[in-house]
């Protein structure tokens, strides 16, 4: 019989080996699932993974996709070190594209170096006041975050939605569900003159350094980390619970909103629909799979964004439907949550195990004793 | 004894990740025996019990029950051969009745026909003189009837050994006596038992013969009645521990802690309220508070500590009131606290030694602003290590890398070197080699004789004895009244521990402080 044993000290080595484990996985069925679509599996994953980077045009799109993913996975990875499970950033990035953009229609006509601060201001503020919400109902009626931040998320992209159908659109846009463009004070200097790329990674880069500091140098950090592993000695060393997550939600919110008025003042210039391609949800794996470290998530964000610009090259190139990108995405997480199970647990061979649980005393549980 | 072998272990052997925790044991119980299995935690009493009882397997060795080889490869295995264990932690559903309870481990047959197996339940008790109501539910009885439970469902399982895993730690000394008579009527009709302990005068009472581990190894076998006390705990502690502290007596000050009536509802709906509570705790002096896990002193460390909050005048500092305060305010005015989990609440287990000291020591000058001062944090850790002997390679490791003495002596260190005006410490030797406790004791008496309050919460009547000046119960959340330790005897304390506090004498009535 097959035991899967608890480790009697986490793994380092499987710490750091199980994301590299879960990309192979992924790599390899990716390849099955292109075999099984009659295409090459090979060039299917040259033209995911290399070609989409094979130009400079290439990784200035990489780091456009980067930007947004690494400040809603910078916001999130300070939850999740306290265990406070925030599944929102796609509705904090949602809202906060919608509320910078409310601020960019009024300012349309207006000159000058306030309005892109204003902006973006505006976007950070709506983004933290829709985490705001989830932090009351967690702190005030002990209402589970991760329902209450996925059900907001609905209501943001509802809201957008009705926004650019309705307040927000544009009079001459010929009906078309969009804003009108942002005037230039509104919109993000490019950071490589001739492509898309913008400051917004720039903004997402010292986010992720902040996040290092905040949690290498900070007691507020120390603090979250406590919560994270041990909300007993946390209560007991007499840190604040709900000041520990109004602060996280409200900074994973601010980040995510920011994240969400950069794209809208970056490569979009006006708001749309389909302002993100799920920014918010990728930037789950992002946290995961980068150790809820920065310099992981630097690196798991590219590998994320990677697949965003794959999944259209696919496109184009093989005629492989869009889906192929999220189901790339949810492969990787599916392995990497599979994988990390063996940072606390080890699998071992017992030859005639013929103990069930149901022979053991009731109540009891036997193998914690060893 | 010229009986019959009843179970005979030889050169038993287990080895786990970083530790042998058998070492080629040899062992030997005859029919109607009483044998002790002394040794200190970590010694590899557990494992030899949980080899026996089929939970773990040995490595090598070979096991004879009756004469025959067996290989016992599951707890059912080993109660068909007639082998039973009693657990420290009870293995009872506390939502069933003790019936229901006793009928889960046996056999289909004899555990569907309620009605003999009630009369059969009624009968057992009543003969070895544990009465037990078949129909009661479980959450209902006392911490000894629930072990009556656990030794009546092994009476009917028809075990001719028994295990017992440190039976007396949950009784109060008049149950231990109850416990006693049971066993050596059980003894006397030739069932064996084995008795796992670290209390020496118990074994002396009780046992026929007594077999010392240390180490995973068997340092010696005697019968418990000829040898001293000492000479046991010699052979449990090796030469070079000391065995006890040497305490003087307390030159109390004036008041530091004062409880008063103070009455709270227990944040677990399982737990114990605390109903019209009063106590004073001077500069100086160290008061404990004994009783049986479970009747309030976890409610009452946490309304001491702030982790539940009570009304404010309910408890003061100093003269100030604290009820209100949250435990960081607490801290901040000169508390330290002691848990009784020391993974888990008094450490986080995944954090270093270093980041563990920041935990609670973060009012001093640890931090500047919102930053940690890590430089500062390091050496407080590495000066709590060496004071207080903490025996580990590096700050940087893990609190969960730690022995449990280990782990304590770093708690208590952390809390002692921010100079405490009161120190809460509840159960600190529990689970603790000798060597780490008389450590542990020590520090507790240099903080008092430092002027420090202490209020010690423990199970461990030597242990109050020996260091508080004043001693108490605790018993289903209400307190005894609280006298010099060297005018309660073992059995007032002992009716205390029971909740009979109307038997104190008359001159005894008023505290002597």
């Amino acid at each position: 019989m097959l035991l899967l044993e608890r480790r009697q000290l986490d793994s380092n080595l499987f710490r750091w080996l199980s994301p590299v484990i879960a990309i192979s996985l992924t790599l390899v069925t990716a390849g099955l699932i292109f075999l099984a679509m009659n295409r090459d599996p090979i060039q299917g994953l040259i033209y995911f993974f290399i070609t989409p980077l094979s130009d400079i045009y290439g990784w200035s799109e990489l780091g456009l996709k980067m930007a947004p993913l690494l400040l809603c996975a910078a916001g999130l990875t300070v939850c999740y070190r306290a265990k406070i499970w925030n599944i929102g950033a796609e509705g904090h990035f949602l809202i906060g594209a919608l509320g910078a953009s409310v601020v960019a229609v009024q300012l349309v006509d207006q000159d000058g170096f306030w309005v892109l601060p204003t902006v973006l201001l505006a976007g950070m503020a709506t983004g933290a006041f829709w985490a705001g919400i989830a932090a009351g109902l967690k702190t005030h009626f002990n209402c589970n975050e991760i329902l209450t931040t996925i059900m907001l998320n609905y209501i943001a992209l509802n809201l957008l939605v009705y926004s650019v159908h309705g307040p927000l659109r544009d009079p001459f846009g010929f009906g078309f569900p969009q804003s009108v463009m942002f005037g230039d004070s509104a919109l993000l200097p490019q950071l490589i003159p001739g492509t898309r790329l913008h400051i917004g990674l720039a903004f997402a880069m010292l986010a992720a350094v902040s996040v290092w500091v905040l949690f290498a140098r900070s007691f507020i950090g120390f603090q979250l980390n406590v919560l994270g592993q041990d909300a007993r000695a946390a209560a007991f060393a007499g840190f604040n619970t709900r000041r520990l997550i109004w602060f996280s939600l409200l900074l994973a919110g601010a980040l995510a909103g920011l994240a969400g008025a950069s794209e809208v003042t970056g490569p979009l210039g006006q708001l749309v629909p389909q302002v993100s391609p799920s920014y918010g949800y990728t930037a789950i794996i992002v946290v995961f799979l980068g150790r809820m470290h920065a310099v992981g998530i630097i690196a798991a964000s590219a590998l994320l964004a990677l697949t965003f610009l794959g999944g259209e090259m696919l496109q184009i190139a093989m005629g492989v439907p869009r889906a192929v990108t999220a189901l790339i995405q949810g492969l990787l997480l599916f392995y990497l949550l599979i994988c990390d199970a063996f940072i606390q647990y080890r699998l071992r061979w017992r030859p005639s195990a013929l103990a069930p649980a149901f022979n053991r005393k009731p109540g009891h549980s036997l193998a914690q004793e060893a | 004894m010229s009986a019959a072998v009843r179970l005979q272990l030889a050169d038993i052997v287990k080895q786990y990740p970083g530790c042998r925790a058998n070492d080629g044991i040899d062992l030997t119980v005859t029919a109607g025996e009483i044998h002790a299995l002394l040794g200190e935690n970590g010694a590899g009493k557990s494992t030899l019990m949980k080899i026996i009882y089929g939970v773990v397997q040995p490595d090598a060795g070979t096991l004879t029950w009756n004469g025959h080889i067996h290989t016992i490869d599951s707890p059912a295995r080993a109660r068909e051969l007639g082998i039973g264990m009693v657990f420290q932690h009870f293995s009872l559903f506390e939502t069933l009745t003790v019936a229901e309870n006793i009928a889960l481990g046996l056999p289909t047959a004899q555990a569907s026909d309620r009605a003999r197996l009630d009369a059969t339940i009624r009968e057992v008790s009543a003969r070895y003189g544990m009465a037990l109501d078949p129909q009661r539910y479980v959450n209902t009885l006392s911490t000894g009837e629930q072990q009556r439970v656990e030794i009546v469902r092994c009476l009917i399982q028809e075990s001719s050994l028994l295990i017992l895993d440190e039976p007396t730690s949950v009784l109060t000394p008049q149950e231990v006596e109850m416990l006693f008579q049971t066993l050596r009527l059980l003894a006397a009709e030739g069932c064996s038992i084995l008795f796992i302990s670290h209390k020496l005068q118990e074994v002396r009472q009780l046992c026929h013969t007594a077999t010392v581990l240390r180490q995973g190894r068997v340092m010696g076998q005697c019968d418990p009645a000829d040898v001293s006390v000492n000479a046991i705990a010699r052979l449990m502690v090796g030469e070079d521990t000391p065995l006890t502290t040497q305490v003087a007596p307390a030159v109390p000050g004036a008041p530091l802690l004062e409880v008063t009536r103070l009455s709270q509802r227990s944040v677990d709906p399982f737990g114990t309220n605390l109903k019209d509570l009063s106590l004073t705790v001077c500069a100086g002096e160290i008061v404990g508070i004994a009783g049986i896990a479970g009747n309030g002193q976890d409610e009452l460390l946490r309304a001491l500590s702030g982790e539940s909050l009570t009304a404010d005048q309910s408890v003061t500092l100093a003269g100030q009131p604290i009820g209100q305060l949250s435990p960081g305010e607490r801290r901040r005015l000169g508390l330290g606290v002691v848990p009784e989990e020391r993974l888990g609440r008094g450490a986080v287990p995944g954090l270093s030694l270093a980041d563990n000291t920041l935990l609670t020591a973060y009012h001093s000058d640890l931090l500047r602003g919102p930053w940690v001062r890590i430089r500062q944090v390091r050496a407080l850790a590495r000066a709590v290590c060496q004071r207080f002997q903490v025996r580990t390679t590096s700050i940087d490791n893990t609190a969960r890398s730690l022995s449990g003495g280990n782990l304590q002596k770093f708690i208590i260190g952390r809390e002692a070197l921010q100079q405490p005006q009161l120190l809460v410490a509840s159960h600190p030797t529990w689970g603790v080699d000798v060597g780490s406790a008389v450590s542990i004791h020590e520090a507790l008496v240099a903080m008092r004789d430092r002027g420090a309050a202490v209020l010690l919460i423990s199970e461990d009547l030597d242990e109050l004895y020996q260091l508080c000046s004043r001693i108490g119960a605790l018993c289903g959340g209400r307190l005894s009244p609280v006298h010099p330790a060297h005018d309660v005897s073992i059995e007032q304390l002992g009716q205390w521990m029971a909740g009979n506090f109307e038997t104190t004498e008359p001159e005894m009535a008023h505290v002597a402080t």
